[in-house]
């Protein structure tokens, strides 16, 4: 799901920049307000665990890889502006230093993947989770569907994304200056193969995660969230 | 044991374990993730290569590109995968020392 260089056009990345400017600032506002001192490691334990988690590519049959993000698992731990720190922390260097995903495309890769997955895994978390102990099985399944979802309308949003570049920009003779692939077959793609494999690996690990932490720190499952 | 040293230990096992995210999908010859495809395959998938993305690809020279290093792409599994736990390793250290930074500018103090 990392948008490369030359996929989106101008239009389209300045747009993404200009609408995660605003999160990334109330991010560090909430953070700064709800952050305590020993959550700090945890915070950048997310980030790593994103981080490496992103490197591990799963093949599908159609000849494609693909991978989890994690971002779902910090939203539980650490609360989606958290979240959005951590990853936005992940993807910033997996472009700078790795060029996995683009530079231009950081504002859309971040508004995919540090905006929309953890806040929509948070919620779904939050909803199938209510009311339930931190140690029940409720809370290891709510973990898992949080994932699957989370992964998979981030998927949507960049499938979305690729998809509308040819409309917005074609040579005169109509070949694509960017993405070539118009929604009908970047959405599809893109929600196919997070629907199908993606987002289950997604799912398994952070419902793995939450199963572990119920027995080892059951604290950080009832802690504040940022 | 406290349970930030397990996670820690955990990430030094998906550290050593990531050369599987490189080693799997060679056996499937698999080839780049969906829309992140190089200028020669998208010649092969379409017959040509969007000017803008020619353009706009070669637009930042990444210090290790595609989690190896420059110059490495034509050598086998055994060095890509130490190239990649290297990354992995460098990775985290700078994902690190940025949540780091950020916190120490954010948290408030005896908070």
């Amino acid at each position: 799901m990392h948008i490369p260089d030359g996929y989106l056009g101008p239009a389209t990345c300045g747009v993404f920049y200009a609408i995660m400017l605003p999160i990334w600032t109330a991010a560090s506002r909430i953070v700064k307000k709800t952050l305590q001192v020993k959550q700090v490691p945890i915070l950048a334990i997310g980030a790593a665990f994103s981080f490496v988690i992103m490197m591990f590519n799963v093949p599908i049959p159609c000849g494609t890889t693909g991978h989890a993000v994690g971002g779902v698992l910090v939203a539980i731990l650490l609360g989606p502006w958290a979240a959005c720190i951590a990853i936005t922390v992940a993807l910033v260097i997996q472009a700078l230093l790795f060029g996995d995903g683009g530079i231009t495309a950081i504002g859309a890769n971040c508004f995919n993947m540090a905006f929309v997955l953890p806040f929509v895994g948070y919620y779904v978390y939050k909803a199938i989770g209510f009311n339930a102990p931190a140690d029940s099985n409720r809370r290891v399944l709510a973990a898992g569907i949080a994932g699957y979802i989370g992964i998979n309308v981030a998927a949507v949003f960049a499938g979305t994304e690729f998809g509308l570049q040819p409309m917005l920009h074609h040579t005169a003779a109509g070949q694509a200056l960017y993405c070539p692939y118009g929604l009908n077959v970047a959405v599809p793609a893109m929600a196919g193969e997070h629907l199908l494999v993606f987002g289950w690996v997604e799912a398994i690990v952070t419902a793995l995660v939450v199963k572990y932490l119920q027995k080892q720190a059951p604290d950080y499952l009832q802690a504040k969230e940022a | 044991m406290k349970i930030t040293t397990k996670l820690w230990i955990g990430l030094a096992v998906l550290v050593v374990l990531s050369p599987l995210g490189l080693i799997i999908p060679d056996h499937f010859k698999a080839g780049s993730a969906w829309g992140e495809w190089g200028g020669d395959e998208m010649q092969k998938l379409i017959g040509y290569v969007p000017q803008g993305l020619e353009k706009l690809s070669s637009l930042w020279n990444a210090p290790m590109p595609d989690y190896a290093f420059k110059g490495w792409e034509e050598k086998g599994l055994p060095q890509l995968s130490l190239a990649y736990v290297i990354s992995a390793i460098l990775g985290i250290l700078f994902v690190v020392l940025a949540v780091i930074l950020i916190g120490r500018m954010l948290v408030k103090k005896g908070g």
